[in-house]
């Protein structure tokens, strides 16, 4: 599965994009944020943070509840803040 | 009905003559114009001079957010004719960002639409500003007014 990291959760992770191959215990986006931040130390801080960021399964936004079963790809990102 | 995400400026007049050229039904267009300011307020005291802000987006989906807010303007109003462009990439102050227009026969559902598109689109679709400031750079937080304004539009 491929996970995306967009503005400042791409930058404290130091990576844009990954493949992640997930054990089967990893259900939902919030068991992924689980599973990423025993990643890298930078994984840890980046998910750690107090501030607020969302999530994206197959570029729908979803809960943290959400079941990433059959998810191709999983994106985080931090509140949209346009215009 | 059109969406432009693109790197370069955007003529304000022009973008005007091209959405109502050749619908002369139209009595009414009403433009939202967003700029970079050279200061940024945060919560209302902490002040920061921003000399440049770089606008993230992503590819595909932020078209397809913007498309899908103006589907919904569409539904909402009876217009004749909308324009999203939004500018991505560097930008430094009093340069435009972001432009909406909105055209219906009468100003009522121009207004509202507009006002309403702009509402949307800074809380609905992905976006996401870091500003260049004296003391670094500094990606900007959501805030409570915006979404306060977008959630005005949402159906009870």
């Amino acid at each position: 599965m491929k996970v995306k990291y967009f503005a400042w959760l791409r930058q404290k992770t130091g990576v844009a994009e990954e493949d992640v191959t997930l054990p089967d215990d990893v259900r939902t986006v919030q068991h992924l944020v689980d599973f990423l931040s025993r990643r890298s130390p930078r994984h840890a801080e980046a998910f750690s943070e107090a501030k607020i960021f969302g999530a994206a399964v197959d570029q729908q936004v979803v809960q943290f509840d959400a079941s990433i079963a059959d998810a191709r790809e999983v994106a985080f990102f931090p509140p949209f803040t346009g215009g | 009905m059109t969406v432009r995400l693109q790197r370069e400026d955007f003529d304000v007049g022009a973008e005007i003559e091209a959405l109502t050229r050749g619908t002369p039904r139209i009595g009414a267009v009403v433009s939202f114009v967003g700029l970079v300011r050279d200061l940024h307020v945060r919560e209302g005291y902490h002040r920061d001079a921003v000399q440049a802000l770089t606008l993230e987006h992503w590819p595909g989906v932020t078209e397809k957010a913007l498309a899908d807010i103006e589907a919904e303007a569409q539904q909402r109003w009876p217009l004749d004719a909308t324009l999203i462009v939004h500018r991505y990439g560097r930008l430094e102050p009093g340069e435009r960002i972001v432009l909406v227009l909105t055209a219906s026969p009468h100003r009522d559902a121009a207004f509202d639409a507009c006002r309403f598109l702009i509402d949307w689109l800074k809380t609905k679709a992905p976006f996401w500003k870091l500003e260049e400031t004296p003391v670094g750079d500094k990606w900007v937080e959501a805030h409570g007014d915006d979404d306060a304004a977008a959630q005005k539009w949402e159906k009870k």
